[in-house]
């Protein structure tokens, strides 16, 4: 008998593990760029600025949040029933990888294992000053060693590609939130400080993104906003471009159709195709010009759409009685689409 | 001054108890004193040292147990002593030969009483006992089962007395925990204390996955040639989860919960990316109750619909069988060594602690004149319920004893306390004697095989003679001494 497929619990598990660190590290960028951001005139506007691309305004407001910068760190670094916030998508992922334990090595599970105690006990100190951003590397750092544990003793089945599509899916989600902060934080400022502000923010942002230097070193001297864009959306090399997660994606549905026979992939495959197509019809300045804001939207919502394919075609069928155990990863997916 | 560590055994006294680490022990070959000689060596300060690292490494591992109190889930460590207990060749013979024997009296019972009932209507053991007992289950009568094993794995709780002498305490013939420990609890002295180790000749205990994997797969339905085996696990939220998946690691399966299982055409399949896929044995780590909501309890969650009856159709195979726990009650333990004697034509290898079946008029005048000597337990409860310990009662708990016991003699047993043997074990005044038991292993499929050691449990407090995890208990690693550790020995191997 041929060896056993993976269990749908445990593709689920491992697609939201995924998608939950590659939240962790993605909300750690946030916070720094909004940091470097950070206008000494109008504080909270760049903080609230976060809230906004998130769309947590309503839970904000809910939790009882006094409308100033370090409420906003809180809600996000320290508030554990916060679900958008990084202890609740840390949780999560720990949550995943318990019941993964069977699949994962050991030396992922331990590093899950510590990597979570310390992000749940992060003291409110950390918040304060220069601490913030060490706080920010430290937390990157956690999840980039998850990713280097992963790539050196992770066994590559099709648990692997699941887990591949998990990481690609949030994180190409997340470069859109990003690039989505100029949107938010420029739309109210005059046409003058727009024009002064911009470029030390898309450079900020790059950084944030880690991708200053690689920018530097394939844009034109004189670079434009549309080229940052065009460098965040379509570069073809740049690890946390939107295109470069499309089309791990593409490679990792693919794999689990050719080598695993997992017919399911189709629908997804072509999401895939349009979400590519989509990326690459316009020129950067028609599609700024229609509105970047509306045009990340609609890139948004053909990455739960995607998700929602993967799901139903994979995920869905191992728990029709007891539905009560999904919740997890059910109210990501409610997170996700309230975005 | 050079700072010396002080002396680990400096003040230990074992006063009237066996010591499991006295030096000379018959058949030794002198390890004991070579392994106190290294104890010495690595010194007080490093002993705690070294032992604090270990616990860290334990938690890191998330090698842990889950503590529920209303809201939080903890996750605690079963704290670990780094003195190991240690076990020579000729008495794990003894060791191995009685639970060896054991589970096959064992598992001969229960083949009985759901077929022939013969030892019943010889009047052995009082029938009231086994088909009035819960765990007996009337959907097993005339069931037959793969090489009549029933109980496929099995715990059996033992304890040393006073002369050294190994004792029964408990049979566990559901679905018993703790190997895990004791593989793990292995791996840890080879990583902090290999100095202690170093070239003492150990019996290894890595094999058990190997071992149950193919007990798994010689019980699976005839005629199937490639077994899928999974182990089904009640999920995260059980407080024995490590030890679920650490067994499917080390077995190579699946760890299932019972919603990724279904049964269609009376086959049990699992589901997976690519579709159903069929299972044959289930190791399954959810109590009897839970199995199948259509047969036992409607409300569980964690079993499958029409699991019973996939298994009954002999599509699928569940270890350990369902109705087992008939054979690990209170009740039937006493009789335990007549049970062996009925089935095997043998005296029991390992005597049961000296017990009193009130129901018999002996029993019951001997336990009425030692009352405050004596340990009176009711054969009906579990969990330490109704239980009046002799030296320890008031006069007037004495009396509602003695007035229990007159009422329905049928319903108590007795047994005198026990004095647990003791080890050195780490304490804050040094190395101190601890009470302990130990836990071997048997796994049956065609025959038995018994994991060397076992799960070596030990109260922390000093005095207590409770173990358990959640009463203060840790646990050791358990040494088994290969034959050529023992010099008297001879070339006997297992």
């Amino acid at each position: 008998m041929p060896a056993l497929p993976l269990l749908a619990r445990y593709a689920e598990g491992l697609f939201w593990m995924g998608r939950y660190l590659e939240r962790v590290e993605n909300l750690a960028r946030l916070i720094d760029v909004t940091q470097t951001f950070e206008m000494p005139a109008r504080p909270f506007e760049s903080w609230y600025s976060l809230i906004r691309i998130n769309a947590d305004e309503e839970r904000f407001a809910e939790r009882g949040y006094a409308r100033e910068s370090a409420a906003v760190k809180q809600f996000y670094l320290l508030d554990h029933d916060n679900p958008t916030g990084m202890p609740a998508a840390m949780e999560a992922a720990r949550t995943n990888a318990r019941t993964l334990r069977p699949v994962i090595s050991t030396e992922m599970w331990m590093q899950l294992n510590m990597l979570h105690r310390d992000l749940m006990h992060i003291p409110a100190t950390s918040l304060s000053g220069d601490h913030l951003s060490r706080l920010c590397s430290q937390i990157k750092m956690g999840v980039q060693s998850h990713t280097g544990i992963t790539e050196g003793t992770f066994f590559r089945d099709q648990g692997w590609l699941f887990y591949g599509l998990g990481r690609a899916i949030e994180r190409a989600d997340q470069t859109t939130r990003l690039l989505d902060i100029q949107y938010h934080l420029l739309m109210p400022a005059s046409a003058e400080e727009r024009r002064v502000a911009s470029l030390t923010q898309w450079g900020g942002m790059l950084r944030a993104a880690a991708g200053y230097h690689a920018f530097r070193r394939v844009s034109p001297a004189g670079y434009q906003p549309r080229d940052v864009v065009r460098f965040l959306l379509a570069d073809p090399c740049f690890p946390r471009s939107v295109l470069m997660c499309v089309s791990q994606m593409e490679w990792q549905l693919s794999q689990l159709r050719a080598t695993y026979g997992l017919r399911g992939t189709v629908p997804a495959l072509e999401r895939v195709e349009e979400l590519r197509a989509g990326l690459l019809a316009r020129s950067m300045d028609s599609l700024i010009e229609a509105g970047l804001h509306a045009f990340l939207d609609g890139v948004q919502r053909d990455l739960i759409l995607l998700a929602a394919e993967i799901g139903s075609a994979f995920f869905r069928d191992w728990r029709p009685l007891a539905q009560a155990e999904g919740q997890t990863q059910t109210q990501g997916t409610q997170t996700q689409s309230q975005a | 001054m050079t700072a010396t560590s002080p002396d680990p055994f400096a003040g230990y006294d074992c006063g009237p108890y066996f010591c499991e680490l006295t030096p000379g022990r018959e058949g030794d070959g002198g390890a004991i004193e070579r392994i106190r000689a290294r104890i010495r060596a690595i010194g007080l300060d490093q002993l705690r040292t070294r032992a604090d690292a270990a616990e860290t490494d334990l938690i890191n591992l998330g090698v842990t147990f889950t503590v529920y109190s209303q809201a939080t889930a903890i996750d605690r460590i079963l704290p670990f002593d780094c003195v190991p207990r240690v076990i020579t060749a000729p008495e794990w013979r003894t060791l191995e030969a009685g639970v060896t024997q054991r589970v096959t009296a064992i598992n001969a019972f229960l083949h009985d009483v759901y077929h022939e009932q013969r030892i019943l209507k010889d009047g052995i053991v009082p029938a009231e006992l086994v088909l009035g007992n819960a765990n007996y289950r009337p959907e097993m009568v005339g069931f037959p089962v793969r090489f009549g094993t029933y109980v496929h794995v099995c715990g059996i709780d033992i304890v040393r007395d006073e002369r050294g002498d190994f004792r029964v305490l408990e049979d566990n013939a559901r679905t018993p925990s703790g190997v895990s420990y004791v593989v793990e609890n292995r791996a840890l002295m080879f990583r902090a204390f290999p100095d202690m180790m170093n070239g003492i000749r150990l019996r290894p205990v890595d094999d058990y996955g190997r071992r149950l994997r193919a007990a798994m797969s010689e019980i699976a339905p005839e005629g199937v040639d490639d077994p899928q085996v999974v182990l089904l696990s009640p999920g995260i939220y059980n407080s024995a989860y490590f030890e679920h998946v650490f067994l499917a690691r080390e077995m190579g399966v699946p760890l299932v919960e019972g919603a990724d299982l279904f049964v269609e055409d009376e086959r049990v399949w699992v589901r997976t990316t690519g579709g159903p896929w069929p299972v044959h044995t289930i190791y399954r780590r959810i109590g009897d109750d839970f199995l199948d909501p259509t047969v036992f309890r409607p409300d569980s969650l964690l079993g499958v619909a029409g699991l019973i009856g996939a298994w009954r159709k002999g599509n699928v195979t569940l270890a350990n069988a369902v109705g087992t726990g008939v054979a690990d009650d209170k009740a039937i333990y006493a009789y335990m060594p007549r049970i062996i004697r009925y089935y095997l034509d043998e005296d029991a290898v390992l005597a049961n602690v000296e017990t009193h079946i009130c129901r018999e008029e002996e029993g019951l005048a001997y336990t009425l004149a030692n009352l405050e000597r004596l340990v009176v337990k009711p054969v009906g409860e579990s969990g330490g319920y109704g239980i009046t310990i002799g030296p320890r009662a008031t006069r007037a708990e004495l009396e509602a004893a003695r007035a229990a016991l007159l009422a329905d003699p049928a319903n108590w047993i007795s047994q005198p306390v026990v004095s647990l043997s003791v080890a050195p074990t780490l304490t804050d005044d040094g190395l101190r004697p601890r009470h302990l038991d130990l836990r071997p292993f048997a796994v049956t499929g065609r025959d038995t095989w018994v994991l060397p050691g076992g799960l070596t449990r030990v109260a922390l407090k000093a005095g207590s003679l409770i173990v358990n995890s959640s009463q203060g208990g840790g646990s050791k690693d358990t040494w088994v001494l290969e034959d050529d550790e023992s010099d008297g020995a001879s070339g006997w191997r297992g």
